[in-house]
């Protein structure tokens, strides 16, 4: 078993390096540096799955003489989740990018280089999930948040690439600053940096301390996740690093946040007050109506695709909410069966989301732009990736009989069990947030029937969508792998139940009865108000459509029909440019919510002095962020600020600094020279 | 073994019976306007009709084009399989519960949202566009309207649901639910895409939803869309017969009980019918941007119903 643990290390190391000796821009670097990648991946599915199904933890210890604490890592039943989420994702995305990186880079780009901050961020975030130190911690956070960063910005020639590095490098910084903050408190009251240490002083923090530390964790990690009002980089860094790339970013990376927030809720606070769930739903809402909502607005493939990234987080988060309320009242059963909602939702996301994402690539190098007003009709030159895109956009639309619904079923489940809670508000909130959690469901079909079908429907809305063609084996590969798991993670539900059900169990400190939440084919619902079977749903709408076809065919015979024109209203000639457009499908909901969005449009002409005469037309339409308008803007208007007054005592002369430090070294030897 | 075929009957009940719902509500228009309008073999001659007749598909449509008449039968069949309709029991009411229900509906509603723009025409366009906006409004509210129910009888199955109703007070039963039957029966009439938020009677562009999306549909797979939409149209009208006037019908699948509940339940769903096709007949068709307040109403109410409830306590 530690076998494959250092298999996976080492060969992501490998894949990082080995590519160097190749030429740097060339296939072989290709291959080798991802083909590595997918090696460490395997390995890392079966390392986690071996620790899931045996339920045997394990870990190492590096004594070393090292400063702070000797180096553990374990993999419990939680961490190998999540190792298992990040291995599968990685896998996937590690066989797409073979192709991927081909098309898209090859002699045009650095591809070792590419690789070797590719293999160091997928390391990273597996370090994260298995070191037991703080201090460490924060170091693999960082290492991973940086090569994140460098693959953000690996198209450093666009400079909204840059730009969104920038954007991505200052609020992930700020996030790690309040996650050191709360990991240093943590380390002070425990005297330790080491994990075990934090569970055993758990007890005997004060609530002042608790609740500073839950606030820094909540916001820190926060950052990370991408809630809502924290959000501002994802949508702007996950869409410019490479598709492969994307995917890892918005399926996994977010999710160690979440990782990290569990351990801190569950593991290391102790005592959970009850606002904190308050506080967390409260994020979890505003998130998911938030994200899906901008996400509806949006024309550019990937960003649509980070945006509803935060819709899911939100979901995730619903959960983790109704999780430490549960957990405040002391009814373990109920928040270990929220806390599994929140975790089945965390590896469905990362599959259909690293789906979608895969897609989006091979869109991306098929027609070479991510705005949907110029794709169209991609079906007929894709097929197989419409398929696959197809498959991930049902079930992000939570719709059965895919992967999606089963985590929305057991959160709305988690969510409706709040009216058994014995809190008064919960009573009285919880299904409401069920029905905000309708809306966004809703709503993400609708967003994910403008994203499929303005991009693969219809005809093509410009010249590059009609030259497109199918990708190659190995995307198609990736994808497929995303896609059949897609189905697995639905048809598999009570199995998989019965494994999240023991890690949720094992964090909310209660074991989880299975008989309460698992009967055969079913998933129930622990107060007994319903149960589902994936499964079942699953035979029966096919059965239902076998049936009907070969009753129809039986009884009146073949169905006949022939090819003919579209109803054109008598006007010959329908063109592309006829067809609803990716901004006139959302119109409506951006008119209902105007008070929203608050959207504003501008059509500017120009003519050549007659106005029948007019030359150009162009047309933008905007909607209005408000957490970039009134919180960043302001707020980088006041660094801005700042920064002018700073200005001032810099004038650039050599002899002007020399005297700044002679007087600082002046004032700190007077200061400190008197105390010793 | 008779309670499997029973529960199989329900569902070709509902089946058999839907394209007359239809029928009765589109005569009692006729009637309201001074016309004879057609009988009722008429609803049955047209399916029928369809379903023999060759198609036209056309030239721009892909396969999703060819999926989608067979996902949404398939999905509406499987959503009015979970209803109660003669007896408290259903063919696959155990597979799942209200969320499941909606979801299904869902998943036929995307893929008609989906056939729509497959073609790249405008109308699909702005059929889907219209439909998927004014289905995101009424999906909470219907959820919200189930939440509320769910609440008071504690319970997600509509099997259970039904029979939870069935057996308490007819007055306690409409003083708790009686805000979540409006919310209900907002939505009923979006899911059923009639006046006064969509018009099934007209081709007039600007006004079309439902029938904007399928214009492009003939022969066999038009015929399995218009049934899938008639036997929704009715499982709605039976989902509120189940859960607001659930009386008589029958508890064991014996058969005086079932004649008597066959009776009941024609009457129930005829009178609710008459409601719609009332409100179809005295109200004009709403703007598109004047149908949230509509559907808004219909989540407040669910909202106060669920208050309500929370307030006066459930015990009572």
């Amino acid at each position: 078993m530690a076998l494959l643990f250092y298999t996976q290390v080492l060969s992501h190391c490998l894949g990082g390096i080995a590519s160097f000796l190749f030429n740097q821009r060339g296939e072989n670097a290709n291959r080798v540096t991802h083909g590595f990648a997918v090696l460490a991946s395997a390995a890392g599915v079966l390392f986690s799955l071996s620790v899931l199904l045996t339920g045997t933890s394990w870990a190492v210890e590096w004594r070393g003489s090292l400063p702070v604490g000797p180096l553990r890592f374990a993999a419990d039943p939680l961490s190998a989740f999540f190792i298992l989420v990040i291995s599968s994702i990685s896998l996937a995305a590690s066989v797409f990018a073979v192709g991927y990186t081909r098309r898209e880079f090859r002699g045009r780009k650095n591809i070792a280089l590419l690789g070797f901050f590719y293999n160091v961020f997928i390391l990273a975030m597996l370090l994260v999930v298995t070191v037991r130190n703080a201090f460490y911690f924060l170091m693999f956070w960082e290492l991973m948040s940086l090569a994140s960063y460098f693959l953000v910005v690996f198209e450093h020639e666009k400079p909204e690439a840059r730009k969104a590095g920038m954007l991505y490098l200052i609020m992930t910084h700020a996030g790690t600053a309040l996650i050191a903050a709360a990991f240093w408190l943590l380390s002070m009251h425990a005297g330790s940096f080491s994990f075990e240490a934090f569970r055993a002083a758990a007890g005997t923090l004060s609530p002042g301390l608790r609740n500073t530390i839950f606030l820094a964790a909540l916001i820190g990690f926060g950052t990370k996740a991408g809630v809502i009002p924290l959000h501002i980089w994802l949508p702007q860094a996950h869409p410019q690093a490479p598709s492969h790339i994307s995917a890892l970013m918005s399926g996994v990376m977010i999710k160690t946040a979440v990782y990290a927030l569990l351990l801190f809720l569950f593991d290391f606070l102790g005592e959970v007050p009850v606002w904190w769930g308050y506080a967390i739903l409260a994020v979890a809402v505003l998130s998911t109506l938030l994200g899906i909502l901008y996400a509806l607005m949006e024309n550019d493939l990937k960003k649509l695709l980070a945006f509803s990234s935060i819709e899911n987080i939100g979901i995730i988060l619903l959960g983790v909410g109704m999780a430490a309320v549960f957990k405040a009242f002391h009814q373990p059963l109920y928040a270990g069966f929220s806390l599994m909602a929140a975790l089945y939702h965390v590896i469905n996301h990362a599959f259909f989301k690293g789906l979608l994402f895969l897609g989006s690539g091979a869109v991306l190098s098929a027609v070479h732009t991510r705005s949907m007003e110029d794709l169209g009709g991609l079906i007929r030159k894709m097929p197989w990736t419409a398929v696959f895109f197809l498959t991930g956009a049902i079930a992000i639309s939570a719709l059965p009989p895919l992967n999606g619904f089963v985590s929305e079923w057991l959160t709305f489940v988690a969510l409706l069990m709040g009216s058994e809670s014995a809190d008064v508000t919960i009573r009285s909130f919880s299904p409401i947030l069920a029905a905000l959690l309708g809306l966004a469901g809703a709503l993400a079909a609708t967003c994910f029937v403008k994203a499929f079908g303005i991009t693969f429907l219809g005809q093509h809305r410009s010249a590059h969508a009609s030259e497109a063609r199918e990708v190659s084996g190995s995307m198609k590969t990736g994808m497929g792998i995303l896609a059949v798991n897609c189905f697995g993670l639905a048809l598999a539900a009570p199995w998989i139940v019965k494994i999240l059900g023991r890690i949720a169990g094992e964090l909310s400190g209660a074991d989880l009865p299975m008989a309460a939440v698992v009967r055969k084919f079913f998933l129930t619902s622990p107060s007994g108000a319903s149960q589902f079977s994936p499964a079942f749903v699953a035979v029966i709408l096919l059965g239902f459509m076998v049936v009907s076809m070969v009753l129809l065919r039986v009884l009146l015979g073949k169905k006949l029909f022939r090819i003919g024109p579209r109803w054109d209203c008598g006007m010959p000639r329908l063109s592309p440019r006829m067809q609803y457009t990716a901004t006139g499908y959302s119109k409506p909901l951006r008119r209902i919510l105007s008070f929203l969005y608050q959207p504003t449009s501008r059509v500017e002409l120009e003519d050549e002095g007659h106005e029948l005469l007019r030359t150009t037309q162009r047309f933008e339409s905007k909607i209005t962020h408000h957490a970039d308008e009134w919180v960043y803007q302001p707020l980088a208007d006041i660094v801005a600020e700042l920064s002018r007054k700073a200005k001032q005592i810099q004038t650039g002369h050599i002899q002007l600094y020399l005297s700044y430090i002679f007087v600082t070294l002046i004032l700190l030897l007077l200061f400190y020279g008197g105390r010793t | 073994m008779s309670a499997v075929l029973l529960s199989l009957f329900q569902v070709f009940f509902l089946m058999a019976l839907a394209p007359a719902v239809s029928w009765f509500i589109k005569k009692m228009k006729a009637a309201s306007q001074n016309r004879v309008g057609p009988s009722l073999i008429q609803a049955y001659a047209d399916l029928w009709k369809l379903f023999r007749k060759d198609m036209v598909i056309p030239e721009t449509a892909s396969w999703i084009f060819h999926a989608m008449p067979w996902v949404l039968f398939a999905s509406t069949l499987a959503a009015a399989s979970m209803v109660p309709v003669l007896w408290t029991r259903s063919l696959f009411g155990f597979t799942g519960d209200v969320i499941l229900f909606v979801y299904l509906l869902a998943l036929g509603r995307f893929f008609l949202a989906l056939a729509a723009l497959d073609t790249g025409t405008t109308f699909g366009g702005m059929g889907s566009s219209r439909e998927m906006t004014l289905s995101s409004l009424a999906e909470p509210a219907l959820l919200l309207a189930f939440f509320a129910l769910s609440f008071r009888a504690r319970t997600l199955s509509l099997e259970s649901m039904s029979v939870y109703f069935a057996s308490e007070p007819p007055m306690q039963v409409l003083f708790f639910t009686s805000l979540a039957f409006g919310a209900l029966l907002i939505v009923t009439i979006t899911e059923s895409g009639r006046i006064p938020l969509d018009n099934p009677a007209t081709h007039l562009e600007l006004t079309m939803i439902h029938e904007a999306m399928i214009l492009e549909y003939s022969g066999r797979y038009l015929a399995l869309i218009e049934w899938s939409h008639q036997i929704k149209q009715l499982v709605f009208l039976t989902l509120l017969a189940d859960l607001f006037f659930p009386w008589g019908i029958a508890a064991a699948g014996d058969f005086p009980a079932l004649g008597f509940s066959l009776v009941f339940f024609l009457a129930k769903i005829f009178i609710l019918a008459f409601v719609v096709g009332w409100i179809e007949i005295h109200s004009s068709k709403l703007r598109l941007f004047r149908a949230p307040d509509l559907l808004a109403v219909a989540f407040v109410l669910a909202i106060l119903s669920l208050l309500g409830q929370l307030i006066i306590g459930r015990g009572l």
